[in-house]
């Protein structure tokens, strides 16, 4: 049995950064869009604690906990602004918000 | 004295994790692509673990998958229309989006390859039982001195502080 490394992890946080990008450059709901994007973040924090291990100190921790903060930050936002603009339009698809195209 | 079995419980949870983030992309119904989405978080938890960041690992359950998957599975239920249930997924440049995202994946692969090298093959191990304790030193401060990263800690709370502003005042009608 191979004894597991940094790469391993390393491969791991590529599939889930590559499954939230196909998620978000794809699905047509929002919410589903949002959702993708705390994958990538997730990807992004799984590169940082298999880093932080490979070097033996914990900065790359701490950057994965104010990485959850922004998360948190990024996710009570983006719900605003769709809830907002489902009271407005009735409808949460990507392809019909196009407010801002001439 | 090494973990027992510990390559076989990393891979189960990185198949756990990958299978799960793959529902999230592909579930037509929303409230199912969020209960996925929980059990990649759980799973990203588990490798946490494994890499020695317990602290991490309790910020992710509690965090995420307490505090932000609520969040959005009550806007799901807010927002849930039975017309988004019934028409298409994906939208109409989705072949475009899934070959950038392969691009993506190949531009990985690469430099994974080329740079297999530069990562040793033993890791150094932290110490584990001491972690929260490192961990709030870095972030507070030990001894009456500021931490490393005690400026940091007041950005993200006024960070969190606007936030919180930010999506009261655009959810509400009137202000």
């Amino acid at each position: 049995m191979v004894p597991i490394t940094t790469l391993h992890y390393l491969v791991v946080a590529a599939a889930l950064f590559v499954l939230g990008v196909i998620g978000v450059l794809t699905r047509r709901n929002v919410v589903i869009v949002l959702m993708s994007i705390e994958l990538i973040l997730n990807a992004v924090n799984l590169n940082l604690v298999a880093f932080s291990r490979m070097w033996g100190n914990l900065h790359g921790q701490l950057f994965a906990i104010f990485i959850v903060v922004d998360a948190a930050a990024e996710a009570a936002v983006g719900l605003g602004i769709l809830i907002a603009f489902f009271r407005n339009r009735e409808t949460i698809n990507v392809d019909e918000i196009d407010l801002l195209k001439w | 004295m090494a973990p027992v079995a510990t390559p076989y419980f990393f891979y189960v949870l990185a198949g756990v994790a990958v299978i799960s983030g793959l529902f999230v992309i592909t579930r037509r119904n929303a409230v199912h692509s969020a209960l996925a989405l929980i059990v990649t978080l759980l799973a990203v938890a588990g490798l946490y673990l494994m890499l020695y960041a317990p602290f991490v690992a309790g910020v992710q359950i509690i965090v995420y998958a307490g505090g932000i998957m609520v969040l959005f599975l009550f806007v799901i239920m807010l927002v849930n229309i039975e017309r988004s249930s019934k028409e298409r997924r994906f939208n109409r440049i989705w072949p475009v989006g899934l070959a950038a995202a392969c691009a993506l994946l190949a531009l990985f692969v690469s430099a994974f390859v080329k740079g297999k090298k530069l990562f040793p093959d033993r890791p150094i191990t932290l110490p584990e039982s001491s972690n929260t304790q490192q961990i709030a030193a870095m972030l507070y401060g030990e001894a009456g001195k500021m931490g490393q990263y005690t400026f940091a800690f007041e950005i993200a709370s006024l960070l969190l502080l606007v936030a919180i502003l930010g999506a009261v005042i655009m959810t509400k009608k009137k202000i």
